[in-house]
């Protein structure tokens, strides 16, 4: 075994080893993802999908902060996403703001904010109380959405026009496609990767292995001394904002903002999202996120009842592959290479 | 000095008198076997020092503080730790992680979000030498839920033994481990004990292990203190032998 070497000789060269084999693919993603838009083959209806995918990523990122590294499974994530596009849709139609750097930093309050409220009543409950409780909490929103009609236009909802990006830097919004599938593509591409590495940070940080601790053993946890609710608590608001985040990057992208991105089903969506990817590995929501995007737009062409065929899918994901695509991938990659 | 003061503890479980007037006093740097037949109030007891449960009655001064009602990390930051008979282990998490996170813990930096665990040179040195004391520095990078039974048990109290208690209350150290590998264990236990000079309440079945490795033992017998001596007292008192070694 080469890795029971003294450990201080082993840790500097395995370092470099574990660093350069992340690199790789990272490096070929990256790469593929800032040329997509210098291919001419590839469509701009497909850059758009792929931003689509780009923001499920941090939606189900963030709340894979919560499901995968805090052990705690919210059913109510559609509120800070809901949250922040309608906050994004209220700047636009109450105060006539236009500005995207507005919207984030406004929807990353409000879904913060909702995530504080909700925080802190569902952290004194785990499991499936907790699911259940976060689930009850966001359908307030979606019944509040629906019934103050003359703030939020009930269920047709309000426009959300083109907005300026870093105040007009970026050049003022050509054609609606050209916009939304190079500049805002960019735009969210940036967002995308800025995200992922605070993520990836906060997972790596002494508070990221102290919320994996909770989520492995929380008597274990207080008997090191670890605050357990409290430390929870900040979980999950820090999941409620990767959440808004990403639904205000949604909003514009959208143009439109309806109650169905406060409903209970877009929980689902994105619960569905980080299980098919795989929620015990960072990539997985952001794998899933994106295969899921693109099953969703293409399957709706070929089957009426496409939502039964994600019914199959998950049942056989949940039977035959509990660690995702992510862990399957990584399972035949390990099975490749023995031969 | 006494480092721990027990005094008339007493827990009940509706009618069953787990602690029933507990009086004990442990000294600095003593290794302490607590020993007594199934349901004589061992576990209790040592539930009752780390604060799993409330006393009903009864005092707890460690290092001559009030902790009777003092909340778990409370008592871990005085000084207080402990290990379990049934592991606790953070599973997923390798061995170096779960050393690492009470580290962490006890000197405060979990609250940091915003830098890499791993730039921490200092706690990882300090980790990698609490898992070589422990003899598990070759298995540093394996999840907690892959090492074998005897592992397990010495990682569950080296994790203890990370928090530089004053106490370590040892809930069954051998526990679901074979004859042979119990010595192996015990002896790294006893000796990182003595080494760093912490006081040790080791909860034990074994009679072999018990008078081999402690100072002094305390025996229970429902809810109460038996005897209380040096191994070679023990060994010789008449109501020991007929209530716990059947003779």
């Amino acid at each position: 075994m080469t890795r029971s070497t003294a450990p201080t000789e082993a840790l500097p060269h395995e370092g470099v080893v574990r660093r350069l084999q992340l690199s790789w693919p990272l490096l070929v993603v990256a790469t593929i993802l800032v040329a997509l838009p210098a291919i001419p083959q590839v469509p701009p209806f497909q850059r758009i999908l792929l931003t689509h995918g780009l923001i499920m990523g941090i939606a189900a990122l963030g709340f894979n902060l919560l499901l995968g590294y805090t052990g705690l499974l919210s059913f109510g994530h559609s509120a800070f996403f809901g949250t922040a596009a309608y906050t994004a849709a209220f700047l636009v139609k109450y105060l006539h703001l236009g500005s995207m750097e507005a919207f984030l930093v406004a929807g990353i309050a409000a879904s913060g904010l909702v995530a504080i409220v909700f925080g802190t009543v569902c952290v004194r409950y785990t499991r499936i109380f907790f699911a259940i409780l976060a689930l009850a909490l966001s359908q307030v929103l979606w019944g509040l959405a629906i019934k103050l009609f003359w703030i939020t236009g009930g269920t047709d909802g309000i426009r959300v026009p083109t907005p300026t990006l870093l105040f007009g830097l970026m050049g003022v919004p050509e054609d609606k496609l050209t916009f939304l599938a190079t500049t805002y593509y960019y735009y969210v591409l940036a967002v995308f990767a800025l995200a992922v590495a605070a993520v990836g940070v906060v997972v790596h940080s002494p508070f990221g292995k102290a919320v994996q601790a909770i989520r492995d053993d929380e008597v274990r946890a207080e008997f090191v001394g670890v605050p357990v609710r409290t430390y929870r608590w900040v979980a999950f608001v820090l999941s409620g904002v990767f959440t808004g985040l990403a639904g205000a990057l949604w909003a514009p992208l959208n143009g439109h903002v309806t109650p169905d991105v406060l409903y209970w089903p877009f929980s689902g969506r994105i619960v569905f999202m980080a299980v098919l990817g795989g929620f015990r590995s960072f990539v997985g929501p952001l794998v899933g996120a994106v295969v899921f995007t693109y099953l969703e737009a293409y399957a709706v062409g070929y089957a009426v009842y496409w939502q039964a065929v994600l019914g199959v899918v998950l049942i056989g994901l949940v039977l035959a592959m509990p660690t995702g695509l992510v862990g399957a991938g990584a399972w035949l990659a390990a099975r490749f290479r023995r031969g | 000095m006494t480092l721990l003061v027990l005094e008339d503890l007493h827990k009940h479980f509706g009618e069953t008198r787990a602690v029933d007037g507990v009086s004990l006093a442990i000294r600095h740097q003593e290794l302490v076997s607590l020993v007594g037949p199934n349901g004589a109030g061992k576990t209790t007891l040592v539930n009752l020092v780390s604060g799993l449960l409330l006393p009903d009655r009864g005092r707890i001064l460690f290092r001559e503080a009030d902790v009777t009602r003092l909340p778990v990390p409370h008592r871990v930051r005085a000084g207080i730790a402990r290990s379990f008979q049934i592991v606790h282990l953070f599973e997923y998490l390798t061995a170096l992680d779960n050393v690492r996170v009470a580290l962490f813990a006890r000197d405060g930096k979990i609250r940091t979000a915003t830098a890499l665990a791993e730039r921490d040179e200092a706690v990882r040195e300090e980790a990698m030498a609490i898992l070589d004391q422990f003899g598990l520095a070759p298995k540093w990078d394996l999840p907690a839920a892959s090492l074998a039974q005897g592992e397990r048990k010495l990682l569950d109290v080296a994790v203890a033994y990370a928090l530089r208690p004053h106490l370590i209350l040892l809930d069954e150290p051998t526990s679901g481990v074979g004859t042979r590998e119990k010595g192996r264990i015990m002896d790294t236990v006893a000796g990182v004990c003595r080494e760093g000079g912490l006081a040790a309440v080791i909860v034990e079945h074994d009679m072999d292990v018990v008078f081999t490795y402690s100072d002094r033992i305390v025996v229970m017998h429902e809810g109460r203190i038996l005897a209380d001596g040096p191994p070679q007292q023990i060994r010789e008192d008449e109501r020991v032998a007929t209530t716990l070694l059947g003779r």
